[in-house]
């Protein structure tokens, strides 16, 4: 196998198939992710977001394709392939008869923690997850917040190279939440992070590329500013008080095509390329159409999100 | 080697954080030390009956052990209900299956934790007729093949518990049918016993001598009166090493 790649991709799945019976939950999913990358996989529920994921922490043998971490295949040497990975599942696995500090411990024996370096990665993991002061506490009296917390530190206890976390801020709290987006990107400048959540502003604001699975195939995968400066000034909107003809306004350089929106305003496309906006507004002054708004509605993850997952576009599930 | 003694470490740090293992320590110790008083006062209010017996070993260690099975037989199920079950309802079994350690080595250790304090079980049972040495002579040889039989027994009916607590997600219906079956496969002794040699093919079927021979307590009988067999030790370890294997499998299957 190729070195130079292994040192980039860290976590390779190719054709992830699964299925539950009849049903086709996962079917021919490629995934790859980058050293030092933060990747946000979205997806209405019952997407096959937690399918995949616990597919690629190995808890699922995948009914077709595989699962390489770090060059080493989760079929062949799962022990191997499992070093290099922490995993949140969609609910913190805790103890709670244990006290956080005897949990993580614990965690770090099962990660296989030299016995001289526990105590230390234990500490740090702890102080990373805002947890110095809940050592001694017994998990049962955590609140949900910290309960995820310590789910988290048990993650990334081992310091892995790929850390899967499965709708890390289901059921917190706003203020929790922030402080939870925070960790996951100070996460992400050592670590290299799988993150899943249905809710949008989430990945916006922590992940730096965005994935959607719908219906168990990948239907969208692309980095984050490109989301962002998609479609950049291909539709215009604009409000006119004295509109001239429609065809005056199409005659304008960089105008491709003119139509009346239900609000009674205009909505341009514009040729490739081109942005007509300062065009516009002159034209607008000179000859006193009663220019009062021009804007580009950007397309945001949520309009991407929305057309992708919609019903009408929803892939069939297939009988397998 | 060290996932296995890992594994087993947490299990019984849990057990012994949770009031279930102490109130089980206690209501068996205290119903085991009942019938011993009681199987005491017995033989001192009939002495005459020890001449039926090879001695008082085997009169109360024996009396004793065998009591001792029964109650196990009602008490390991709750023991073994949670080891799987539990932590597949609460989501912890994700935490194991996404570790380095192998499901071999899962197994194992949550087989070794559980006979850890089973154990512990035996050792404090133990006590109750090597305190009759302070005033008699006693046969250690046959009290320790009995104990060793007890301990054998638990190891098989944890065994089994194991496996069936890796089939469900709940704790109660595993340890509803690990009773099911341990009492069943108990009950086959009692088929032993009819004369009954149903013919196949011409082929006369020998029921009772293969319903002894699968039988749980059957083979116990040997070791209670101090005869150390191969077979019966076999019989105990076969059986262990089937259910564990199976419980392997069936947690392999689960990924599947």
């Amino acid at each position: 196998m190729n070195q130079a790649m292994n040192n980039d991709v860290l976590v390779d799945a190719q054709g992830l198939t699964r299925r539950y019976g009849l049903i086709q939950a996962v079917s021919g999913l490629d995934l790859q992710l980058r050293n030092g990358e933060i990747l946000g996989l979205l997806g209405p529920n019952g997407a096959g977001k937690s399918t995949t994921l616990r597919m690629l922490a190995g808890c699922l043998a995948p009914s077709e394709g595989r699962v390489i971490i770090r060059g080493h295949d989760m079929a062949r040497a799962p022990s191997r392939a499992k070093h290099h990975l922490g995993y949140l599942p969609e609910r913190p696995p805790l103890y709670p008869e244990q006290t956080v500090r005897e949990y993580l411990a614990f965690c770090a024996r099962l990660h296989r923690i030299p016995r001289g370096e526990q105590a230390a990665a234990v500490a740090s993991a702890m102080t990373d997850c805002g947890l110095t002061d809940m050592g001694n506490r017994l998990i049962t009296h955590c609140s949900k917040g910290y309960q995820q917390r310590v789910g988290i530190a048990q993650a990334i206890l081992h310091r892995p190279d790929v850390v899967i976390l499965d709708e890390p801020t289901a059921g917190l709290d706003p203020n929790q939440i922030r402080e939870i987006r925070a960790l996951i990107r100070r996460l992400g400048e050592s670590h290299s992070v799988i993150l899943s959540s249905h809710i949008l502003p989430e990945i916006q604001a922590t992940c730096a590329r965005v994935a959607i699975i719908h219906g168990g195939q990948l239907v969208f995968d692309r980095p984050m500013p490109e989301i962002d400066g998609d479609d950049q000034a291909r539709t215009l909107r604009l409000g006119l008080r004295r509109p001239p003809g429609s065809d005056i306004i199409a005659a304008v350089p960089g105008v491709a095509r003119v139509e009346v929106t239900e609000d009674g305003l205009w909505q341009l496309t514009c040729a490739p390329g081109a942005d007509p906006r300062e065009a516009l507004a002159r034209q607008a002054a000179r000859d006193d159409w009663g220019l009062f708004e021009l804007s580009q509605p950007r397309r945001t993850l949520e309009d991407i999100f929305t057309e992708l997952t919609s019903a009408d576009r929803a892939a069939p599930r297939q009988a397998a | 080697m060290t996932s296995i003694w890992l594994i087993a470490r947490q299990e019984l740090a849990r057990l012994f954080v949770s009031p279930l293992a102490w109130t089980m320590l206690a209501v068996v110790q205290l119903l085991l030390g009942l019938l011993f008083a009681m199987s005491l006062a017995d033989l001192m209010l009939n002495p005459q009956r020890l001449g039926d017996y090879n001695g008082v070993t085997e009169v109360v260690g024996g009396g004793l052990f065998r009591f001792a099975t029964i109650i196990l037989l009602l008490v390991i199920p709750l023991l073994t209900m949670r080891l799987f079950a539990e932590e597949r309802k609460a989501g912890t079994l994700d935490l194991l299956l996404a570790s380095p350690v192998t499901l071999t080595g899962l197994v194992l250790g949550k087989f070794a934790g559980i006979q850890a304090f089973l154990t512990l079980m035996l050792a404090l049972t133990a006590l109750m007729p090597l305190s009759l040495s302070l005033g008699t002579q006693l046969d250690l040889g046959m009290l320790a093949a009995g104990l060793f039989g007890l301990w054998l027994m638990m190891a098989a009916f944890a065994a089994a518990g194991l496996f069936i607590s890796s089939l469900t997600r709940e704790p109660t219906v595993a340890a509803v049918a690990t009773f099911g079956l341990l009492l069943g496969i108990w009950l086959l002794h009692a088929v032993s016993f009819f004369d009954w040699q149903p013919a196949i093919l011409g082929m006369t079927l020998p029921l009772g001598d293969l319903a002894r021979q699968l039988s749980l307590i059957g083979h116990y009988d040997n070791l209670l009166y101090g005869i150390f067999d191969t077979a019966d030790v076999a019989y105990y370890l076969i059986f262990c090493g089937l259910f564990l294997a199976l419980t392997v499998q069936r947690l392999d299957m689960e990924r599947h």
